[in-house]
């Protein structure tokens, strides 16, 4: 297959970037997007050029740690996957493809396709955890969790932090993350201790590093690899309110803040 | 307002806007009645109990505070929208989404362009800040509707002003209702579906008035 490449070049986070065009040929079908990417940076080494940088680790669609968007689309074509276990066979022979990196004021761009997610990890810092105590280990099911309620929880811990809900989003917001991460915590008993002041850091944090307001366009479920439902956006709305509203003695959490 | 969270903007945005969506639907019952074939006596009686009644006239002030919540909040949160990604992409988005709940500043603000017109065509005539058209009283709203439709072309710009508003409410009832945490797999179909059957309602409901007096008065 041969494919025409759109490629976001930049050298480093304050240099110009463009767009620029590359021809690939002789693509297999079966080969990943990523392999497709490492043929055109071989041929850019050979020939004494700059190979094009992005970000990949797993290729397994595990880690989160690719990104690309890619024809309108972070993580491709196909729903429910991330880049790395997008093929060649999804685009037809002769193509042109538009790769770019994710766009959004609070990932800035490292150098070419690769970006600064960061400000996730700001905001799992934030408070997007639980506090346990060291000592001994407690016997399994000693604390009885709901079927239901597990499986919600663990339906929001597949969050891998990509960032294609952001990408996705016309706001660039990023409520599609945090509403996952807080669901998974304030869905089970050992998060609901921190839960009134997990949601309340954690929202803070966001709107502290400049990511949109939701105008709950759904951009980024119908984008997200791991298919996250905006129900967690609506949860995390709702403990959001809960907390702000009915929290008994709001001003040592307004202090921790 | 700069410093509330982004939840507590869109939480007070939404609750404002749909305070605002029943009260349209008020708005469209009086409406209607310009359609009664008795020169407008039923119309006209509505219209002065709306201007007289002393708790509506409390409601005007919610509903014109609900305005200006709704409407300020609406672009704070799109400039902040707009500021989060400085620099846009190559390639526009091809994302599975319904198209026009991108657009919402955009309907929003040829709704607002209407609302202003609205209010130089009847409240500021009937508060006495604009003169009354000539021959008409500045509290005969009916005979003013009828000199206002009897021009197909404010005609055309009243039924698109609805049509876009209907577009907006379509993404609005249900969105308003994702943001107060209202989603439960139980009702969120039955929500958008009501949402988008009011929207309908609203934007032909509306249109239906200057469509009937153009054609059958």
């Amino acid at each position: 297959m041969n494919f025409t490449l759109k490629i976001w070049r930049q050298k480093n986070a304050t240099a110009k970037g463009q767009m620029v065009s590359y021809n690939v040929s002789e693509i297999s079908p079966d080969s990943s997007f990523f392999e497709m990417l490492d043929t055109l940076n071989q041929k850019l080494i050979m020939s004494g050029g700059d190979p094009v940088s992005f970000d990949h680790d797993c290729r397994e669609g595990i880690c989160g740690t690719c990104s690309l968007y890619i024809n309108g689309r972070p993580h491709g074509p196909v729903k429910g996957v991330t880049t790395c276990q997008l093929h060649m066979r999804s685009f037809k022979d002769g193509d042109t493809i538009h790769i770019e990196p994710w766009r959004a004021r609070a990932f800035p761009i490292i150098s070419d396709l690769i970006v600064d997610r960061s400000a996730f990890d700001k905001i799992i810092q934030a408070a997007g955890y639980v506090s346990v105590n060291t000592g001994g280990v407690p016997d399994a099911n000693t604390i009885p969790v709901p079927k239901e309620k597990s499986d919600a929880a663990f339906d929001a811990a597949t969050c891998i932090g990509c960032g294609a809900c952001v990408a996705a989003c016309s706001n660039a917001a990023a409520m599609l993350f945090i509403g996952a991460k807080v669901s998974h915590l304030a869905l089970l008993p050992q998060g609901q201790v921190e839960a009134a002041k997990r949601v309340q850091k954690m929202v803070a944090c966001m709107d502290e590093l400049g990511f949109g307001n939701c105008s709950n366009t759904y951009a980024c479920e119908a984008e997200c690899p791991k298919g996250i439902s905006v129900s967690n956006i609506a949860r995390m709305n709702r403990e959001f309110l809960g907390a702000k509203l009915f929290t008994e003695k709001e001003k040592i959490i307004q202090d921790s803040l | 307002m700069l410093l509330y969270s982004s939840i507590t903007k869109k939480v007070l945005m939404a609750l404002a806007g749909l305070f605002l969506v029943t009260f349209l639907c008020v708005h469209l019952g009086i409406n209607l009645m310009l359609l009664n074939d008795d020169g407008g006596r039923m119309f006209t009686e509505a219209a002065t109990f709306m201007g007289t009644n002393q708790i509506i006239k409390v409601f005007e002030i919610v509903l014109f505070a609900g305005f200006l919540l709704h409407i300020l909040f609406g672009i704070l949160v799109s400039f902040q929208n707009k500021a989060a990604r400085p620099t846009a992409y190559a390639c526009g988005n091809s994302s599975e989404t319904s198209f026009f709940s991108k657009y919402m500043f955009h309907t929003g603000i040829i709704v607002f362009i209407f609302l202003v017109l609205h209010f130089i065509d009847f409240y500021f005539i009937k508060i006495g800040v604009v003169a009354p058209p000539p021959g008409i009283a500045s509290h005969d709203f009916y005979h003013r509707t009828l000199l206002l439709f009897s021009s197909p072309l404010y005609s055309l710009l009243y039924i698109i002003s609805f049509l876009v508003l209907g577009i907006h409410l379509n993404h609005a009832i249900q969105s308003g209702f994702q943001t107060l945490g209202w989603n439960h797999s139980k009702y969120m179909d039955a929500v958008k579906f009501i949402g988008s059957a009011y929207s309908i309602l609203i934007a032909v409901g509306f249109s239906v008035i200057p469509v009937y007096l153009l054609l059958f008065k």
